[in-house]
Parts: structure tokens; C-alpha cells; sequence
């Protein structure tokens, strides 16, 4: 329709060739260290998939397992997935072509997992999951699912809450901050949340709306959370980001965040820990990428041979104010 | 009373009518859930209230489908906008954040040009595969929806540029005249590309273009020319409404900036009442279709909809907008009422039963 010149076809050609090529190459970039092979010097070689580097917390959990294999004196090979199964999948074939000693992934997605964890099984190769799990009907095919428990984060925000206002007499009004709704964090934190604070009738959620894990999200739901209801005593949003953006919202309406509402988040990233630190937000449960260390750990074990439990939760723990203001220097993410 | 059922349908058959008439009965709905809903007050020197921030909020909207409309219009359709807005925040935030003093003017300025030239680029790179070299749009620009977001992403590496920087964040959330200052430059925006559309041949020349590109070739319009620049003038507005996203949280997230804003740009236009095959175009339509999509959102919280079922509830309320919008389907639902006289031989025909 719209030939200009009437010899394009070849300019197309070359521009279709062009385009390709740079996506292509864009693409190809971020993966590294998937070639080799096996060496058998006594060290273990560990072969790890991660699902991309979209955000804060990944790039923090890249470098606590890049830097955790080099402590432990493991040979890691390293593929960046690109948020895509196939490359996923494509890297665990050539891990186990390569005869890695073990292999991790944080799956990109929950299904279609079963045909290549068979494979390693076959190959005798052990295969840890960490941070996302797979819904193989089969436990067998992996030894290990190493990852937050996101339930728990959830309630331990509630149970610090409870203990707050143990001596409140009046109904405590509770506005709630959700992940993307149906994804695994947003469901599970928002029901360990919710059966933490059923222990107290005064506690009640007055509103409940996704802000997409994100500040902008954050903002514009709080926003309009602060003027339907004029009474907000707590917000509970399921990540720190979203709590950021809430603070701007609050801040806007006339409200001191910290004081007038008391802020409880989830995840502790940098941002997150410095407003808890400056006193605008009141309480963080971690939820923390930093398992390298017992990612190595693990790997030790199932290629010594060593029986583990099925499902290991991350060592995280929570942050007052206080504790925020110790922590803070030394927080890598 | 001819006269005022004329009159009734002239003003019916305005293009406008409608949307208007949907965004009445939304905001109308909202205040009989809450009766604060329009209430406006003033705090700290400007006005608060919910009406305000979808006026605020709608301001990204409007600048990103205000392009989009134009390059519809030329028959083309532009899925890269998303991405620039990332690109561009990125860009913006990424320079200011490296600098000792946020606060500079010069500094902000700096950064606002850096990341228009960019856009500049890209929008001519899209100009070029659509225009020059002929591939089709929704192909063309997808390259740089795909690949553009991962370049925003390889510009924040991946992390969450916070940024402190007074005069970049009154991008997004100053105020003139107690209203907020982004929609003030949206609306300028929309003035700009209106005088230069409709007070000069060039809207003219791009209806045409989308009408029938190779006709206009004909007589005599470079169609390449105009094409390029449209697509161009969507990136230019895409970037200013990328400053907007980020100054509105002092953050750029080059995955979240302008995440399927893509796809409500061209809802809006679609609303507005331009057509997707090219041709006329109406830019008061696309504004009215972005204030539309923004209440939309924002009534879902203020209402506090369920999440499981405010997808549903927008779609139902946007499949409506488009059905009534449609003179076909007006048509229909009229002739049913019997206050048209009946006029085409369908109607002719006598009613069917039909299985409900």
C-alpha cells in the first residue's frame, strides 16, 4: 500500500534483515558463560538459570549468587533467561549436556517444566529451585525448592500489627496495597496478612486494590483510598515500592506518613529501608534475594549426596525503625 | 416539537455526544457511591480533589494519544510509544541522578533535551521503516516496543532511579493557577498540533494520506513525508509524557514507565471516534476517550471495586462506549423504539422472532 519507491523491495529486505539482526544482538547480550565443558578438578560446577533482570531485588540475587559461588569455591555457569521458558530450558539442556555437577533455576513460569527436569533426573544431575517453585505433579524431579515463604512475610506484618494495637478499643481501619493480582506474592502475602490480624476483630480491611507492585500504581490507588475514606489508620502494601508511592499520596492529602497511618511493607530493597529509617514507614518484613550463601550450601550437599528437605525457606527477618537505621549502611540493594 | 426532536438529534448526532454523555453518567454514578467524589478543595495553594487527579493523571494519556491519533490517521498505528516513554524517563532520571545538584534548572533542562533528541531518533527510525522503507506499521514499530524496553532497562541497569529534583518533578506534579501543571501542558500540546492541522492544509493532507496514500501520492502529496512526520511527533509526545510518568513518583522504572500504555492510547483514539483504517481524524474525540479511560481506573478504586472483577467491569463499560458510539448500532436501537422512521429495506422487513 504504501510503495514509495518502486524498486523497495530490496531496501525492505535489508531493513527486515537489519531489524532482526539488532533485536537479535540485543538478545544475545545478556546471556554469557553457557559454553564449555565440565571440568573434573574435584571442584563443583553448579549451572544456574536466572529468570532475568527486571528489577532491583534480581540484579540483588545475581550478585549474592555470583559472589556466594565464588566464596564457596564453586564454578558457576551463569545464563541470564530473559524472562522467556524456552531460553530457560534451552540453558538447562546445555547444562546437562555439559555434565554440570548441579543445576539451579528460578523458573520463569510455573508449568511445562516436567520433560527437561526428566532429562536432568535421567542424567543423574540434582536440580535445586530457587525463588519461584514448578507445579511437577513429580517431587523427584528436583531435590529442593529454596525460596521465600511468602505467606509468612505476610504474617509476620500482621502479627507485628496485632501487637501494636493489642490496646486499641476502636476498629482500626486497614487499606491494603496488592501485588498484580493472581501472581503467588500478592495472593500469599495478602492471606497470611489477612489471617494474622483475624485474631483481633478491631482490625478490619476497608479497602483492597492492586497498585501492580509499582509506585506509580501505589500512588494513584492511594490517592483515591484517602479520599473515599476519611478514616485510614494502617496501610499495608505488599512491596516497598508501592509503599513509596503511597507516601507521596499521603503526603499530598495532608497527612504525616509514620503517624497519621502507619505504613507496613514487604521486601526491604534500599528505598524501602531508608524511608522505614527516616520514619515514614513503621515496619518491613524482608523478603530477601540474598541466598547465595545457602544456595551453595545446598548444592554441596545433594552432590555429596546428602538427604535435604524438600522446601527451605530463605533466612529473612523484619525491621523496626530502628533496626532499620543499623541495617541501613551496610544494605546491598 | 419538530423542531426540538430535530434538535435532539443534531445534538445526538454529534460526535461527541457521547463519550461525553458515558463520562457524564460515570462521574454522575460515582457521586451517588460517594457524594465527595467531585468535591474539590484547596490545600496547601491548589485544588484537591478527585476530579483533580484525573486531570493529572489523564495528562500522560492525552499527550500519548494525541500522536497516536495522527499516526492513525495515516492509516499507521504506532505500539512503540510504551517503550519511549520508558526510554526517555530513564534518560531524564538517569543524567539528573548523576548530578551534584538536582535542583538546577539547567540541569533538568539538560536531561529534558537529552532524552527529546533521543525520541527525535527513534521516532525517526520508526518513520523511516514505515515510510521510506515500507513495512508495515504494527511490525515496524513493535521492533522498538520489544527492543525499547530493554534499552530502558539497560539505561537504569535494571534498578529504580530515584531521583530529588524540584523543577523535574513539577513536570508531573506543579501546579498553575491551582491546577495541576501536566495538564496545562497537554492541553498546550493539543492546541499546537490542532492549529497546525487545522488552521494549515496538513490535517487535511494527512486525512488524505490515510485515506488513500497512493491517490494523495498522485496528487501530488508526499505521503513519505507526512507519514515520517507523524510518526516522529508520537515519539516527541510519548517522551514529554514519559517526564510526566516519572516526575510523578521521582522515579524512573524502566520496566513499569508507560507499561501498555500503548494499547490505552489507542483505545482512546478508537473512543474519540478516529478510525483504525486511517483517514479523519479527531483530536477533541481523543481527548475526551483519554479522560474517559482515566476516570474508568479511577473509579474503579474509588469505588473499591474487586480486582478479580474490575477487568470485567472496564471492558463492559468499554465495549459499551464503542457500541453506542457506532452510528450503525445507534441506528438499530432506534428503529426498535420506532422514533425513526423507517428508511432502508432492512427495516422494511418484517421483525424476526428470535431465541434469547
Amino acid at each position: 500500500m504504501r510503495k514509495m519507491r518502486p524498486n523497495s523491495a530490496p531496501w525492505r529486505a535489508a531493513a527486515v534483515l537489519a531489524s532482526v539482526l539488532l533485536v537479535g544482538s540485543m538478545a544475545a547480550c545478556g546471556n554469557s558463560d553457557t559454553g564449555g565443558g565440565s571440568t573434573d578438578d574435584g571442584k563443583i560446577t553448579l549451572g544456574f538459570s536466572q529468570v532475568g533482570a527486571e528489577s532491583g531485588w534480581r540484579t540483588a540475587n545475581t550478585t549474592s549468587i555470583k559472589e556466594a559461588a565464588a566464596a564457596a569455591g564453586i564454578e558457576l555457569k551463569f545464563d541470564d533467561a530473559q524472562q522467556k521458558q524456552e531460553n530457560q530450558i534451552k540453558a538447562i539442556r546445555n547444562y546437562i549436556q555439559q555434565k554440570v555437577d548441579v543445576i539451579a533455576f528460578s523458573p520463569v513460569v510455573e508449568s511445562g517444566w516436567d520433560t527437561v527436569l526428566k532429562e536432568a533426573k535421567d542424567a543423574g544431575i540434582p536440580v535445586i529451585l530457587t525463588d519461584r517453585s514448578v507445579d511437577s505433579a513429580d517431587k523427584s524431579l528436583y531435590k529442593t525448592f529454596l525460596g521465600s515463604d511468602f505467606v509468612k512475610e505476610g504474617r509476620l506484618a500482621g502479627e507485628w500489627l496485632i501487637e501494636q494495637k493489642k490496646t486499641a478499643s476502636g476498629p482500626v481501619n486497614i487499606v491494603e496495597l496488592q501485588g498484580n493480582t493472581g501472581a503467588a506474592p500478592a495472593n500469599d502475602r495478602k492471606k497470611g496478612f489477612g489471617e494474622a490480624i483475624a485474631a483481633n476483630p478491631n482490625l478490619k480491611i476497608i479497602a483492597s486494590q492492586p497498585g501492580d507492585f509499582t509506585r506509580a500504581g501505589g500512588k494513584q490507588v492511594m490517592e483515591q483510598f484517602l479520599k473515599a475514606n476519611p478514616k485510614i489508620d494502617v496501610l499495608f502494601a505488599h512491596n516497598d515500592d508501592m509503599g513509596l508511592g503511597a507516601l507521596e499520596a499521603i503526603t499530598a492529602a495532608g497527612k504525616v506518613p509514620g503517624k497519621d497511618i502507619t505504613i507496613i511493607t514487604v521486601d526491604a530493597v534500599k528505598d524501602g529501608m531508608q524511608a522505614l529509617a527516616d520514619g515514614k514507614f513503621n515496619f518491613i518484613a524482608e523478603c530477601s534475594p540474598l541466598l547465595g550463601p545457602q544456595l551453595m550450601d545446598l548444592a554441596k550437599k545433594v552432590h555429596a549426596g546428602e538427604e535435604v528437605p524438600a522446601r527451605i525457606e530463605t533466612e529473612e527477618t523484619t525491621f523496626t525503625q530502628e533496626q532499620a537505621k543499623e541495617a541501613l549502611p551496610n544494605r546491598k540493594y | 416539537m419538530n423542531d426540538t426532536m430535530s434538535r435532539y438529534r443534531t445534538m445526538t448526532g454529534h460526535r461527541l455526544f457521547w463519550p461525553a454523555a458515558v463520562l457524564v453518567v460515570m462521574l454522575v454514578a460515582n457521586t451517588i457511591y460517594r457524594p465527595g467524589f467531585l468535591s474539590i478543595e484547596l490545600k496547601d495553594g491548589h485544588l484537591y480533589g478527585t476530579p483533580i487527579d484525573i486531570l493529572r493523571l489523564s495528562a500522560p494519556l492525552i499527550l500519548v494519544a494525541l500522536g497516536m491519533t495522527l499516526v492513525i490517521s495515516t492509516g499507521g498505528i504506532d505500539l512503540s510509544v510504551g517503550s519511549l516513554c520508558a526510554i526517555s524517563g530513564a534518560i531524564a532520571c538517569m543524567y539528573i541522578s548523576k548530578q551534584p545538584d538536582q535542583n538546577s534548572l539547567a540541569v533538568v533542562l539538560t536531561a529534558l533535551a537529552m532524552a527529546l533528541g533521543v525520541a527525535l531518533v527513534l521516532g525517526a527510525w520508526n518513520g523511516v521503516l514505515v515510510a521510506v522503507i515500507g513495512i508495515q506499521p504494527i511490525i515496524a514499530t513493535l521492533i522498538l516496543m520489544v527492543a525499547g524496553r530493554g534499552l530502558a532497562q539497560l539505561i537504569t541497569q535494571g534498578q529504580i532511579i530515584t531521583i530529588n529534583s524540584e523543577p523535574f518533578r513539577a513536570i508531573g506534579l506543579g501546579h498553575l493557577l491551582t491546577l495541576p501543571l501536566a495538564i496545562f501542558i497537554a492541553l498546550a500540546a493539543a492546541l499546537l498540533v490542532a492549529a497546525f492541522t487545522r488552521r494549515t492544509a496538513l490535517g487535511m493532507i494527512v486525512e488524505s494520506v490515510g485515506g488513500n496514500a497512493v491517490a494523495s501520492r498522485l496528487a501530488g502529496i508526499r505521503s513519505g513525508r507526512v507519514i515520517f512526520l507523524a510518526y516522529v511527533l508520537s515519539a516527541v509526545c510519548a517522551a514529554v509524557a514519559g517526564f510526566m510518568m516519572t516526575a510523578n513518583v521521582s522515579s524512573a522504572d524502566g520496566n513499569a514507565v508507560g507499561l501498555w500504555v500503548e494499547l490505552d492510547a489507542i483505545l482512546a483514539v478508537v473512543i474519540g471516534g478516529t478510525s483504525l483504517a486511517g483517514g479523519r481524524f479527531f483530536l477533541s474525540g481523543t481527548i475526551l476517550g483519554a479522560l474517559i479511560i482515566q476516570t474508568l481506573t479511577t473509579t474503579v478504586y474509588a469505588m473499591n471495586i474487586s480486582p478479580q472483577t474490575s477487568l470485567l467491569f472496564k471492558a463492559v463499560v468499554v465495549i459499551a462506549v464503542c457500541l453506542i458510539q457506532a452510528p450503525a448500532f445507534r441506528a438499530r436501537f432506534t428503529r426498535r423504539r420506532g422514533s425513526v422512521p423507517p428508511s432502508s429495506a432492512i427495516a422494511d422487513k418484517p421483525k424476526e422472532q428470535v431465541p434469547a
